[in-house]
């Protein structure tokens, strides 16, 4: 069975720091930056992408819609 | 493999949806109403007949839906957008059609407009928003505020003597004739996300089909007016309203599970 | 077929909605304006011409749902009867901010509260001094005959559509009942959808074919959009009271005195007129058919020419407010009218005349008859 990995993006300015994506992710990715944006939401981030593997669990619980996210097979 | 090797667009797997105008929504940080607005314009652009729906916009938090939603829509007077919805489904009886509506519009003060659409069955949708509090006014007490529960209104909690018992609505309703589907859902998670999406296209389905009413709940939580974090809320909600306030299937198909 | 028939007020009114090719009717029964949603049901317009007839579960629902047909272009028509109006005020507003097109009856019974079942025309403040919340005005339209409640329903159409606003008909429960002769005009088809989107496409909420959304809605919460929403508005108002003011005078050539009278209380005055004419008094009636927008100007001018105005209204005295205020002070103006659901008879007009007006005398009591002359 190939593999899959992921990566998100968060649209910094959109986030605003609900932290409602972190639970949803099994491979415990999400992080919150100390980093503010302009409205002073600290947004999300991955602290650990090497164990993103695209499931879109964050994407389709974030209310602001502030993530996007990616996927590819790997060969193993 | 780098991140900066997957994040190309071909690659890309979810992404917001088309038909959101792309306002940044005005709903507090972890709001069901964001997640809420969104899946309901995801389903109906997947679907192709954004250029056939017009959505009645209720009072509360989610007046603004209008803002956000690209699609046509009215935005109604306080509790009365199944009224509304019903004059645009019966003149416009190919459109699809849905009211977008919180616990104070659609259980206190539109009860008369939401009990008679149900019961004369108008082929359209209602979404009912319950996070069982006031938003936009600042977090009043709701007829599905649970007993016990603090808001402004209700600083000492609700007390069932004095306040009635928290109101099942959508029980109610369900027992109605016209009232063809009924499901509770939340969105807190993927799975529950998952869950309420094919709810919300098969509510779309059957105004297609001219099955008649199809009323969606879903259970938010309301992290400012319950004054907790939206984690922590959405874990209060499991906890107290879940209880309370079942999710799943109510009516199938013009008939009540038992 | 154009065709002349004995019609009670409401009927007519219902058949010629149906006539003028109106898209929907909600409303609910209340006395004296029950008929117009009998007939319709009676009539089945559905299989006429489609249009669609609800009985709706309250009269706020029937205004609301106004709004929705309004929201999409279709032409959308209730009636109800003073408390039920009331109950319709927010929806009234809401129309007038939304900017939509619709026409609402009211077949004025006797208030305030429960009231009376019996005709009256004290509503004249809540139809023309807004009676909804907010910088608003309706175009209110006053039938004095079986004829005008059918002609008047596609008139106020009309002008809902050239203006984007709510459109008053404002009758009574004495031209809503009774019977007269009426000549019926021809079957307009209702409008495609395709005919709809053409003329109000740009703004309707059809469904977003081929154009941006169109959102229909009252809410401005920026202080300098929701200003300039309320110039909007009043920019209509004043177009129409340019455009679209109607009135009627009768007599009014030589004319020595003038009766301000609108309805039915313009009917018996006619008959008043009459009397007085034969005793050599020389009173003219000039009859307001728009009460808003008012024949301010006409009074304004007739205030050179006559001595004295007797305002005629089935109320404690509302219009007299705004004939006052038309003349400027030039000519004392009265008022005079019975209450409670109580007709004036021509007889008691012409006495209020020559007592308020002519002869400023003192008052005398009818023996047979109590009179609520003040």
């Amino acid at each position: 069975m190939a593999k899959v990995k992921g990566a998100i993006v968060v649209d910094t300015q959109i986030c605003k720091g609900c932290e409602v994506c972190i639970p949803v992710c099994q491979e415990k990715v999400i992080a919150m930056s100390s980093e503010v944006n302009r409205k002073g939401y600290h947004y999300a981030y991955m602290n650990n992408p090497e164990a993103c593997n695209g499931c879109t669990n964050c994407g389709i619980v974030c209310p602001d819609r502030a993530i996007t996210v990616y996927r590819v097979k790997v060969s193993t | 493999m780098e991140a900066l090797d997957i994040i190309k667009p071909e690659n890309q797997v979810f992404c917001k949806s088309q038909l959101m105008t792309g306002n940044a929504l005005s709903y507090c940080p972890g709001c069901g109403h964001g997640t809420a607005n969104n899946l309901i314009m995801e389903v109906i652009d997947e679907m192709g007949i954004s250029e056939d729906t017009i959505g009645v916009a209720p009072v509360g938090c989610s007046v603004l839906a209008y803002d956000f939603m690209n699609i046509d829509m009215t935005q109604a007077a306080h509790g009365r957008a199944p009224a509304v919805a019903t004059a645009i489904a019966r003149t416009w009886p190919e459109k699809y059609v849905f009211t977008y509506q919180g616990d104070g519009d659609l259980a206190a003060i539109g009860t008369a407009e939401t009990i008679h659409a149900c019961n004369r069955g108008e082929n359209m949708v209602i979404f009912f928003v319950n996070n069982g509090i006031y938003g936009m006014t600042g977090g009043q007490m709701a007829p599905t505020t649970l007993e016990g529960m603090k808001s402004s209104t209700s600083p000492y909690g609700r007390e069932i003597a004095s306040m009635g018992s928290p109101l099942k609505i959508t029980e109610l309703i369900a027992n109605l004739p016209g009232v063809y589907s009924v499901s509770r859902h939340a969105l807190h998670t993927h799975k529950h996300v998952r869950k309420a999406k094919i709810a919300i296209r098969q509510a779309f389905e059957n105004t297609r089909l001219k099955k008649g009413l199809s009323f969606i709940e879903i259970l938010s939580n309301c992290n400012s007016g319950w004054k907790m974090t939206p984690n922590d809320a959405n874990i209060w909600m499991e906890e107290n309203m879940f209880p309370y306030f079942p999710l799943g299937d109510i009516k199938v198909e013009g008939k009540l599970k038992v | 077929m154009s065709e002349l028939k004995l019609m009670k007020g409401n009927e007519a009114l219902a058949e010629a909605a149906i006539r003028a090719g109106v898209d929907a009717y909600f409303g609910y029964p209340i006395t004296p304006q029950t008929e117009i949603i009998e007939y319709l049901m009676n009539e089945r317009p559905e299989k006429r011409t489609g249009m669609v007839v609800l009985q709706a579960e309250s009269e706020i629902a029937a205004i609301n749902m106004v709004y929705g047909a309004a929201s999409t272009g279709k032409k959308a028509l209730t009636s109800s009867s003073s408390p039920g109006i009331s109950l319709k005020l927010e929806g009234i507003s809401y129309l007038a901010g939304a900017e939509l097109p619709a026409v609402i009856v009211n077949v004025v019974r006797g208030g305030p509260g429960l009231g009376t079942i019996q005709p009256s025309q004290a509503d004249y403040f809540q139809s023309v001094k807004g009676g909804g919340h907010g910088d608003y005005k309706l175009y209110v339209l006053a039938p004095a005959s079986v004829q005008e409640m059918a002609d008047f329903v596609e008139d106020a159409f009309d002008i809902a559509f050239k203006y984007r606003a709510p459109v008053l008909i404002l009758s009574d429960g004495l031209i809503g009942q009774m019977m007269e002769k009426v000549i019926l005009k021809d079957q307009k088809p209702r409008r495609t959808d395709a005919e709809l989107i053409e003329k109000n496409g740009d703004w309707a909420a059809t469904g977003k074919k081929g154009r941006e959304r169109n959102i229909i809605t009252s809410l401005d919460l920026q202080s300098e959009k929701m200003e300039a929403r309320v110039h909007r508005l009043q920019k209509k108002y004043a177009q129409m009271e340019k455009e679209d003011l109607r009135f009627e005078k009768i007599n009014c050539d030589d004319a020595e005195y003038l009766i301000v009278a609108y309805g039915s209380s313009a009917r018996i005055s006619q008959k008043a007129v009459e009397l007085a004419r034969a005793k050599g008094i020389k009173v003219g009636l000039l009859r307001p058919i728009t009460l808003f927008p008012f024949p301010k100007k006409e009074l304004f001018e007739l205030a050179d020419q006559v001595n004295g105005i007797l305002s005629v209204e089935l109320n404690a005295g509302q219009m007299v407010e705004d004939v006052r205020l038309s003349v400027e002070h030039k000519v004392p103006v009265e008022h005079f009218g019975r209450t409670g659901g109580i007709i004036h008879t021509p007889e008691e007009i012409l006495e209020a005349l020559e007592q308020k007006i002519i002869n400023n005398g003192s008052i005398r009591h009818h023996k047979t008859r109590e009179s609520s002359i003040l």
